[in-house]
């Protein structure tokens, strides 16, 4: 099994470009679910869907633009300063991010705050720079980083979704519960969060245990 | 709530009332990661409150003495990001070096810290609160003690319920997560505790 599995993924690292590569991201190797990285951003911003998919847009960015510059510069790097280095790239990202978000979107930049310029420490992001991208060529390391930026922002997609309409009725601003419903206030305060995600990861390892019985 | 001179109102702002890890969702990682026993949940609590407090007026004095004197705040990321990191390097070496039992006892943890994000947080905030230097401390101080005072009660809490009866799919981190959704609601609480 081990074997088979060093077998793939040695044939897929001499593929150009592998899509594989790309659906990875979104279920088998989604960096929420399976990785457990990345929470920080995840849920201090999914408290509105607008600007949970701000966070996400900027996480898809950062995460494919770093991962293509690094595995431009994989073979140039030498190996005991690769941490330091990696991590400039991504601050740059990030700060690139955080001011154009700031020109052209001012309110979500407001709303995401502090947590923007957090993604330099965002796991995820470092986790495939050293994981994926400083291994692969340049094609693959970006789709590589679309599809983890992909799954990130889906998995956010839906805590949000889930925390604005139980907690405030509405879905993108709009009012869709009518007018009578009384919003469950807790879900989009703090708590609501960790409810969320916690019933999300029992309800991936309901699906996984079921995998395994057939 | 930080024109408020107090530095005992700011130091028990971020200790309770915006508490890192429950109300402001920071250093999660490391608190599912590290709070399965009391023990390592000691270790790295005393190890943030160190780092947090040094790295915080380190970037503090950064920010103010070189960034914004030359007008390079945009560069401010970047730079906190690296001053935290080199001086988790240095520190860790300077420790092994002096104090080896100190070392011994922090361990895994040094390295840890500097992916941490509780602390490039608390270096962030205290810049946008536009704190002094002294009251800088005072919140790194909160910020770090919330961290620590959290993730060691966790734990022992966590150490409760691994024997305890719990579903089948909630075993291990989903059930984490529901019970620091139970505590952060306990935090909540905190909010009316003085007039912000």
């Amino acid at each position: 099994m081990v074997l088979e599995n060093y077998w793939k993924r040695l044939k897929m690292r001499n593929k150009l470009i592998d899509f594989k590569v790309f659906l990875n991201g979104i279920w088998r190797e989604n960096p929420i679910l399976f990785i457990m990285l990345g929470l920080c951003p995840l849920l201090a911003v999914s408290g509105s869907v607008r600007d949970a998919l701000g966070m996400g847009i900027a996480v898809i960015f950062v995460l494919t633009g770093s991962n293509f510059v690094i595995s431009l510069i994989r073979k140039i790097v030498p190996s005991h300063v690769r941490i330091p280095v990696y991590i400039v790239v991504i601050a740059t990202f990030v700060t690139i991010t955080d001011y154009t978000l700031a020109a052209y979107s001012p309110q979500i930049h407001k709303n995401l705050g502090v947590y923007l310029p957090l993604i330099v420490v965002n796991c995820i992001i470092l986790g495939r720079a050293e994981g994926f991208a400083s291994k692969n060529n340049v094609l693959n390391s970006i789709l590589d980083g679309l599809g983890m930026g992909i799954g990130f922002t889906l998995i956010i997609f839906v805590i949000a979704s889930t925390r604005e309409i139980i907690g405030n009725g509405t879905f993108m601003g709009k009012n869709i519960l009518g007018t009578n419903y009384n919003p469950f206030l807790i879900m989009i305060m703090p708590p609501g969060a960790f409810f969320v995600i916690g019933i999300l990861i029992a309800l991936k390892q309901k699906i996984e245990k079921r995998k395994k019985r057939c | 709530m930080l024109n408020e001179t107090n530095l005992f109102f700011i130091f028990l702002s971020a200790f309770l009332i915006n508490n890192i890890l429950l109300i402001r969702f920071l250093g999660l990682c490391s608190f599912i990661g590290i709070s399965t026993n009391i023990k390592s949940s000691i270790g790295m609590g005393i190890a943030v409150v160190f780092v947090t407090v040094m790295a915080c007026s380190l970037s503090w004095a950064v920010y103010n003495f070189l960034l914004l004197p030359f007008h390079l705040e945009y560069l401010r990321t970047t730079a906190f990001i690296l001053t935290i990191a080199s001086f988790v390097q240095f520190e860790e070496m300077i420790i092994r070096k002096k104090l080896p039992t100190l070392y011994r006892a922090f361990g895994i943890y040094l390295p840890l810290i500097t992916t941490n994000c509780a602390i490039l947080a608390s270096a962030f905030l205290g810049i946008d609160y536009k704190l002094s230097f002294i009251q800088n401390i005072a919140f790194s101080f909160g910020i770090s003690g919330g961290y620590c005072f959290v993730i060691i009660t966790f734990a022992a809490i966590r150490e409760e319920i691994e024997i305890a009866p719990v579903p089948e799919i909630f075993k291990g981190v989903p059930i984490a997560f529901i019970l620091a959704a139970l505590m952060s609601l306990a935090f909540l609480g905190f909010k009316g505790l003085f007039k912000l």
